[in-house]
């Protein structure tokens, strides 16, 4: 007899059930019933930011380089499970072929991102040649605990096209996965869980996006907001709640899932630009050099 | 040592060497035009309460006519213009402005209050080189992006504040112009007149009309610029309660949104600091331009070890600021820009009494009149007290002390605003560990409040969002498209 998998919540590197005790069921176009999947709840939500602001400050002080490494073993990993996903991907109403290359291309990406970690900084950080005795320089910063709400036409390739670049960048995430098809964002949860990113930079919930976003935008201890596109109405009552902290909105009317969908933009959407000046000493009257 | 043994002579710089009209128009589509508002406020002289000039306020039809001519110019002949070409308009603006600094610093000071040094030595020549600086960048945008697609955004609509009221405009009309967009600004009601001598530079550089409109009145001219239909960006530097209006207007709309808003930012002396370059730090971090600075070192934190000493030498050197005209050349802290802002700050100080804290302020006479305050220190202050939270936009300091790292930078990030920081030690490990961990856009290590046209500024979170200045400040006025 076929052992089913149960699909739970991930937050702070644990897989728990949600503390509602809600579920909802997942059914394939055909019908047929995939999973029972946790519904998350506004409670969920607050533990998942309390756990991604624990995590965020050990995160954004590990080593660009190791970012980098450890982005690249989610790639590995997610290698490593292919036709899991693929699978999935299929059961949830995809084609043999679109399935492998959606997986394919989720792959690519990780790639991609692993190999941003240690150089978006050079390029979007500067020296800055003022006019008085100062060295100045700006460097980009990680800006916090970022809100992701997933692609929801996409099962896979949306989901790591925003967690991705976001994540490298030094922040952590709460993610609200695609309502109708979650399956595989548990399962890059599993990925997550068995990489080493540590627990905490990512969770990611499962359930009613109406529901999981209002408090998601209302928590004053979340910095900004990735939008992937949903409903008008509840895309502007995310904003109107948003600007009590003044979160960082970024809305991707673009899909998410197409092979350009990718770039420095979507790491710089994430950073604040830090800015140090320090005097100079002018030594004998200033006269540098030979 | 008292101010009495050091009365200096007066040296007010003459106010005879300004061209003020007595009565100021609209400058839309490169012409004065009367308002259709029929309406006029007056602008006062905060160092003595007469009258200047009369300005027109600007209703929703006269925002109107200036976003349609920022509009027709942006399409018909301002995006025609090469890169190279808009570069030489904002250079010969520069110089032009370079050889009216005197005139322009003199009428800074008497339309706003700030002190003659500061306009002279700092406002004035900051705003000339930010025109200077983003000139040079109009031919070099797609160097500056390399790899992406960048277009000028269209009409950016600007609303700027009353503390740096030139060196704002420039801040927002030189990247705007050099990205290629064209402009409908709005400068504060308390200091309209340096924008509006701008504008006779812009005609007298011989500017296309419609690329630079400047609209003057009160919040209600502010808010029917947001809330213009035809305007594609809007840039604002000012409270961060207007702030978060004007993000809520721009809900559901394409308009491209950069804020700068309030502060409260933390200025820490560590016991390894020099101590007297510290001192004169802290004075110029929140006594500089009557502490109406959005990133003015509002909270100074001091190393217990030395907090005795500092405060000493603070009250000392308190003593010997000179609180006068802002014509005067020996003056350190000149007029509050209004009253509205005095009686502000007034309370805040009333309050800061009531709730437990110390007061301490210097020997001095203010000017019998015009608005006036004295610099003020706080000790004994609760992290919690609302004049350690809030943002008054004055001369007054609250002081906390520390022992640890930790500490400070848990109480330094304990504010909802994030905009500026300073740090004070020899220690240069110490100086990159410290700026790593404060939430701040500028951090000042042995230094305070110095601003660089190539130097990025801005806020983290409720100081706003966007950079100023710098390469990262040519963004705010560009569209990326994938």
């Amino acid at each position: 007899m076929e052992i089913l998998k149960t699909y739970k919540l991930y937050i702070g590197g644990q897989f728990p059930r949600t503390e509602s005790g809600r579920s909802y069921a997942v059914c394939a176009p055909n019908g047929k019933q995939l999973a029972n999947m946790c519904q998350a709840s506004k409670k969920d939500v607050r533990n998942a930011v309390q756990a991604a602001r624990k995590a965020q400050a050990a995160w954004t002080s590990k080593s660009a380089f190791n970012r980098s490494q450890i982005a690249y073993r989610i790639a590995e990993l997610l290698e490593a499970r292919k036709v899991q996903f693929i699978e999935e991907l299929q059961a949830m109403g995809l084609e043999k072929q679109s399935a492998e290359q959606e997986v394919q291309m989720s792959i690519d990406r990780c790639v991609y991102y692993a190999g941003w970690a240690d150089k978006f900084q050079t390029l979007l950080g500067s020296v800055n040649p003022v006019a008085s005795s100062h060295f100045n320089f700006s460097v980009p910063e990680a800006m916090g605990v970022i809100g992701v709400v997933a692609c929801q036409q996409t099962a896979l390739l949306g989901l790591i096209s925003q967690i991705l670049p976001v994540l490298i960048g030094g922040n952590t995430v709460v993610v609200v996965a695609n309502s109708t098809q979650p399956l595989c964002a548990i399962s890059f949860a599993e990925v997550l869980a068995t990489s080493d990113v540590p627990g905490g930079v990512v969770n990611i919930l499962t359930g009613e996006v109406s529901e999981l976003l209002p408090t998601l935008s209302a928590h004053m201890d979340v910095n900004a907001l990735s939008i992937a596109p949903i409903e008008s109405k509840l895309l502007t009552t995310a904003q109107e709640e948003a600007i009590d902290n003044l979160k960082r909105v970024r809305i991707y009317a673009e899909p998410l899932y197409v092979k350009s969908a990718q770039g420095l933009s979507y790491i710089s959407d994430f950073q604040e630009i830090k800015t140090t000046w320090h005097p100079i000493e002018q030594i004998a009257g200033g006269a540098g050099g030979y | 040592m008292s101010n009495s043994t050091w009365n200096l002579d007066p040296s007010l710089e003459s106010a005879a060497q300004v061209h003020i009209k007595p009565q100021y128009e609209l400058f839309i589509d490169g012409k004065w035009q009367a308002p259709l508002s029929k309406t006029y406020f007056d602008s006062v002289n905060p160092a003595d309460e007469s009258h200047i000039a009369k300005i027109a306020w600007a209703n929703d039809s006269d925002v109107d006519l200036a976003v349609l001519a920022a509009r027709s110019a942006y399409e018909n002949v301002w995006s025609k213009l090469s890169g190279a070409a808009r570069g030489k308009y904002l250079f010969r603006i520069a110089r032009l402005m370079q050889e009216k600094a005197k005139e322009l610093a003199v009428l800074e000071t008497l339309d706003g209050g700030k002190p003659i040094r500061e306009s002279r030595d700092i406002d004035i020549p900051l705003a000339c080189n930010h025109f200077f600086y983003y000139a040079g960048w109009a031919d070099k945008l797609q160097e500056a992006f390399a790899g992406q697609q960048i277009s000028a955004l269209g009409v950016a609509a600007q609303i700027i504040p009353w503390n740096f009221p030139l060196l704002m405009l420039a801040w927002k009309i030189a990247p705007a112009l050099a990205c290629g967009n064209t402009v409908v600004l709005k400068p504060a009601e308390t200091t309209s007149l340096t924008a509006l001598k701008f504008a006779e530079i812009c005609q007298e550089a011989g500017l296309p009309a419609g690329v630079v409109n400047i609209v003057t009145g009160y919040g209600d001219t502010g808010a029917a610029l947001v809330g213009h239909p035809n305007v594609d960006k809007i840039a604002f530097t000012g409270s961060t309660a207007v702030g978060k209006q004007i993000q809520k207007a721009c809900i559901g709309t394409a308009k491209k949104l950069t804020l700068e808003l309030g502060g409260k930012s933390a200025n820490i002396i560590l016991e390894d600091a020099p101590i007297d370059q510290a001192v004169e730090g802290v004075i110029n971090a929140i006594f500089f331009n009557q502490g109406h600075v959005c990133c003015a070192g509002s909270r100074l934190f001091v190393q217990e070890s030395i907090a005795d000493r500092v405060l000493e030498k603070l009250k000392f050197r308190l003593q010997s600021i000179y609180v006068g005209h802002p014509l005067d050349k020996n003056t350190d802290i000149g007029a509050v820009n209004s009253k509205k802002q005095l009686e502000t700050i007034e309370r805040y100080i009333s309050l800061g009494i009531a709730e437990g804290a110390e007061m301490y302020q210097p020997d001095c006479t203010l000017p019998s009149k015009g608005f006036y305050c004295k610099p003020t220190l706080f000790t004994e202050v609760a992290q919690s007290a609302r004049i350690a939270q809030e943002e008054i936009f004055g001369p007054v300091l609250t002081i906390h002390t520390f022992r640890t790292m930790e500490e400070v930078v848990q109480k330094a990030n304990n504010s909802p605003y994030g905009l500026a920081a300073g740090v004070w030690t020899s220690n240069g490990a110490r100086i990159f560990g410290l700026s790593q961990q404060l939430q701040a856009g500028v951090v000042w290590a042995n230094t305070y409040n110095k601003f660089d046209p190539a130097s990025p500024f801005g806020g983290y979170k409720e100081s706003g969002f966007g950079r100023e200045g710098g390469r990262h400040g040519l963004s705010a006025y560009l569209k990326f498209s994938n």
